[in-house]
């Protein structure tokens, strides 16, 4: 049963459709490694026996020849999507016992398509953190461990995700990028994790954290699964208003298309003193490898990079000091009885069902919109949000595609970086600027760190250009030739 | 001036500007599907964004983006094809989201006009700033249990418009013709029902006092008033209590008050320190809403005719008394009733029956125009019945009442009652001369120069006849037979 665990989304959608495997034997087969590395901490939630309903019904539409592009393929689901009937908590407090009446569209459509559901992946509270440690139900762990084996960061927000994927107790898994939430664990676990174009995939459903930054997107075990799962999971809708009515391109094409005669920018600005020497190294690795395979290098200058942190840090944290307001103990979720008064009831519910770093960005978001502030905090960071967004347009104008490294550093142990907000932060500094333009951007593993760490590079292209992203992707992908399995992972299996 | 108000220490100005929330007339609320339906049971009109639940977005309902269009174009104001939607943040267990989604730095209307006319005939035009969408909130129910407050989110989400003013108005006269007029309006755009009891329409008053000429004072706010009485009431009881503090050496602090329909009083609410920092910013939920000139040029196509035009018709093409057409056009309702009932016929003799019997009979009977017992149709018959000298006026106010008892056509009552009027020269002629056979004393009277008789005789002949004589047969024959 084993080795049906080996196989890609691809390979076994084929295996699927020869009937050499049935949904049911693949969706047991990922029950029994979730259960067998619930050490992990990646599941928040196992449905089951949904997972089986599911898988049997993928059968019978195998059988019928009516298969959905997904059809049988198990997949993880972040807590921070609404799933009909099954607990939705943001892996928050406050939305303990929350069960939604209603399934986010994104998953609506992973469904519709054939996907069998496994349960409900860690992550950040409200996906705000690098290292899904905020998580009321605790870190996610990283199934990737250093020499003298301390247990590593997911990385986050997204860090169940990363970390199902990468231990092989999910085919695939449903993430959010905010800031880097997708590609930063991704990277850090040793999986292709993408964000796309702001807009493509609907934000109906999906807990909000900062919605003019939040989007959808998918963990994978290489760049053609996450071609064939984002596909599913994109698509207009009208009751998201930020929802783009724009056809996808040809991602089949795509992942088989040459980068011959593709410019590739390299931005000045990505070299940081603090970054991993393994980094930088394999950062220059991956311009040798385009240009190998035919691609052109321009050095580029995206000026304003220094200013997306702080900018990010004024935006995501007011937006959701207002989309969090929702959370006040009225209408569902937990409620705190104290004092007599209606605010007494408000300050006991959040105090209680806010996490820390929860609570600190509502009071930099509150603060960063109050009067007499909002201009100098706010209205500043959408202004460099613009400049930002227009030093990208610029580059592509002349690049079809920037290669950046995905992240500073490997994945570092939990724990480490708890108490230094500031430092935890910096973890998002080459991820932050796509969301700030809108742009897509995948996280490719490529190399190893000197402990033998997984690391990631990180493609980004114009907006709505997901075909030059996967092209570049799975160039890079296929040079690096990278088929680390975690060494924990292959423990547990045998 | 006749606005100023005196005090102890000399006159005052008064300024008021309105600030007036309208439910935008809609099947669906401004950003959900759910229904507007009035009356529905506590949370029955609640979907998944209403209640805020967790992932659940906005999306613009567009019907409600068109009526606050017409609604600025009514007023003649300037459409902003480009406007944003803010959410405005503070907390209230009626406000699910924890943000009113409303319309901050941009609104979709700018600048227009709208013209009071008072009861002295003076017209003065109040400005308008602007108007903009905005979601209303929920329903707090204080009074159904002893230590708990019930929630109901039927209101949540529905769309209003605000409507400010500019502080133009300068007595609580003047704002009560304000919001009346407004009120017609709203009406007959179809925009807004304006029921002030079901809470469709509400005000915000911001009241000051200064001397005149002096810069203006600082004002206070005086929230949800509900009828146009209460508007009034509350603006003379600030302006006393504004000058009474002032004159007594005290300041007016900038605050929100509240108006207590029980005894007439205003109250603080809340003071400037304790407002709100609503945090309003861009709601990243929503686009900017971007509307075309050809989509305006649409909804101004289809705008009906609105009041003051239909006055100023009346006025020049019909020959009606300012007054009486300001009264016929304050209701569209009435409007049409006038149109219909006096189309080719005497249009004036028309509006003198409604605004004086109908209307007067309506009042007393508790009725309206929406359930007239005279229909347009017969009260245009009665007034031809009088035109071609079938019966006279004053008969015609005895088969008016007939008819409004009954609701039986003119022309059956006259039959039936052998109402109709006498024109035959020589009957009348028959009448006069046997009032003048009885009272010879009087005619001789007449005759020796005493002109003012001659009402005497007009009186004495309509008696004999039952009223049905033709009077202006009578006075004819009688001052030939008088000679």
């Amino acid at each position: 049963m084993d080795s049906y665990l080996e196989l890609t989304a691809t390979q076994a959608r084929a295996a699927l459709q020869n009937k050499e495997i049935s949904a049911t034997e693949l969706t047991n087969a990922y029950l029994t490694a979730a259960t067998a590395t619930e050490a992990l901490n990646n599941y928040v939630c196992m449905t089951a026996e949904k997972a089986l309903e599911m898988a049997a019904a993928s059968d019978k539409r195998i059988a019928d020849g009516t298969a959905g592009p997904l059809e049988g393929l198990p997949v993880g689901v972040k807590d921070l999507f609404c799933t009909k009937g099954v607990a939705t908590t943001a892996c928050s407090a406050i939305l303990k016992g929350f069960v939604p009446e209603y399934e986010s569209s994104v998953t609506s459509q992973l469904w519709s398509d054939g996907a069998v559901m496994l349960g409900k992946l860690n992550c950040d509270e409200f996906a705000m953190g690098s290292a899904n440690e905020t998580s009321v139900f605790g870190a996610a762990v990283n199934p990737w461990s250093a020499q003298g084996g301390a247990d590593l960061a997911a990385g986050g927000s997204s860090g169940g995700s990363a970390s199902a994927v990468a231990a092989g107790s999910a085919l695939l898994a449903t993430g959010t990028d905010t800031g880097g939430s997708i590609r930063q664990p991704a990277a850090f676990c040793g999986v292709v994790g993408m964000k796309p174009t702001y807009g493509r995939c609907s934000r109906w459903g999906i807990v909000a954290f900062a919605s003019s930054l939040d989007q959808a997107g998918p963990f994978t075990r290489d760049v053609a699964d996450s071609a064939l799962m984002f596909a599913s999971m994109a698509g207009h809708d009208a009751k998201d208003s930020t929802s783009a009515d724009a056809s996808l391109p040809d991602l089949q094409a795509a992942l088989h298309a040459s980068v011959k005669g593709m410019k590739i920018g390299i931005p000045a600005e990505y070299v940081m003193d603090s970054m991993d020497e393994a980094i930088t190294k394999l950062w220059q690795q991956g311009q040798d490898w385009l240009v190998e395979a035919g691609a052109e290098l321009v050095p580029i200058s995206l000026p304003h990079t220094r200013y997306a942190l702080p900018a990010y840090y004024i935006i995501a944290p007011a937006e959701a000091s207002s989309n969090l307001a929702r959370y006040d103990g009225v209408r569902y979720g937990a409620r705190i009885e104290a004092g007599h008064s209606l605010d007494d009831m408000y300050e006991a519910t959040r105090a209680a069902g806010f996490g820390d770093e929860v609570q600190r960005r509502i009071m930099i978001g509150t603060y960063a919109l109050s009067a007499g502030y909002y201009d100098a905090y706010y209205l500043k960071a959408q202004q460099v949000r613009r400049l930002i967004k227009d030093d990208f347009d610029k580059a592509f104008e002349g690049v079809d595609a920037i290669l950046t490294p995905a992240t500073p550093t490997a994945a570092f142990p939990l724990g480490v970086k708890q108490d230094d907000p500031i430092t935890m932060y910096l973890n998002d500094v080459f991820t932050v600027p796509a969301n700030l333009a809108g742009i897509p951007g995948i996280s490719v593993p490529a190399g190893f760190s000197d402990c033998g760490l997984p690391l990631g590079l990180q493609v980004l292209s114009g907006a709505f250009r997901e075909d030059t992203l996967y092209t570049v992707a799975a160039c890079l992908e296929k040079q690096a030739g990278f088929s680390g399995q975690p060494p924990r992972h292959a423990a547990m299996m045998n | 001036m006749s606005n100023l108000v005196s005090g102890q220490t000399g006159d005052w100005e008064v300024v008021i500007g309105m600030e007036v929330h309208a439910q935008v007339t809609s099947q669906a609320k401004l950003f959900s599907g759910s229904s507007t339906t009035f009356g529905a049971g506590p949370n029955e009109n609640v979907s998944l964004v209403d209640a805020a639940m967790p992932g659940m977005l906005p999306v613009i309902n567009e019907a409600c983006v068109r009526q606050a269009v017409k609604t600025g174009l009514g007023l003649k104001a300037d459409i902003n094809l480009y406007s944003v939607f803010d959410r405005k943040n503070y907390f209230y267990a009626d406000l699910p989201q924890g943000y009113q989604i409303s319309q901050f730095k941009h609104p979709i209307v700018g600048e227009g006009v709208l013209t009071i006319e008072l009861a002295d005939g003076s017209a003065h035009d109040i400005g308008i700033e602007r108007i903009h969408l905005e979601q209303d909130a929920g329903k707090s129910l204080h009074d159904q249990h002893p230590s708990k407050s019930y929630i109901d989110l039927n209101r949540s989400g529905v769309a209003l418009m605000e409507i400010v003013s500019r502080p133009d108005l300068r007595s609580a006269e003047q704002a009560g013709a304000y919001i009346k007029k407004l009120r017609s309006i709203l009406r007959y755009l179809g925009t807004c029902d304006g029921n002030m009891e079901e809470g469709s329409l509400r005000a915000d008053v911001n009241v000051s006092v200064r001397r005149p000429g002096d810069e203006l004072g600082t004002r206070t706010e005086t929230k949800n008033l509900n009828s146009v009485r209460f508007i009034m009431q509350a603006i003379d009881y600030e302006v006393e209590r504004q000058i009474e503090v002032i004159e007594a050496g005290g300041t007016i602090d900038q605050e929100t008050r509240l108006f207590d329909t029980s005894t007439g009083a205003t109250r603080q609410m809340r003071s400037k320190e304790d407002a709100h920092d609503y945090r309003y910013f861009p709601d990243p939920d929503l686009l900017p809403l971007q509307l075309t000139a050809a989509f305006v040029d649409e909804i101004k196509a289809e705008l009906p005719e609105l009041p003051d035009d239909i006055k100023t018709r009346m006025v020049s093409e019909y020959g009606l008394s300012s007054y009486d057409a300001s009264v016929l056009t304050e209701e569209r309702e009435t409007a049409s009733f006038y149109e219909e009932a006096s189309k080719g016929r005497d249009r004036k003799l028309v509006a003198n029956w409604m605004t004086s019997e109908l209307f007067g009979a309506l009042n007393k009977a508790g009725k309206t125009l929406a359930n007239s017992p005279v229909s347009p149709d017969a009260l245009g018959a009665l007034v031809d019945l009088i035109s071609d000298g079938t019966i006279s006026g004053r008969i015609a106010k005895d088969v008016f009442a007939e008819m409004f008892e009954t609701g039986s056509p003119a022309a059956d009552i006259i039959e039936e009652k052998g109402l109709k009027q006498v024109s035959d020269s020589r009957a009348i002629e028959g009448l006069i001369e046997q009032v003048m056979a009885e009272n010879q004393d009087k005619v001789d009277e007449y005759r020796s120069g005493k002109d003012k008789l001659f009402g005497f005789f007009v009186g004495q002949t309509m008696k004999l006849s039952g009223g049905q004589a033709n009077p202006a047969m009578v006075n004819q024959l009688l001052k030939e037979k008088l000679k």
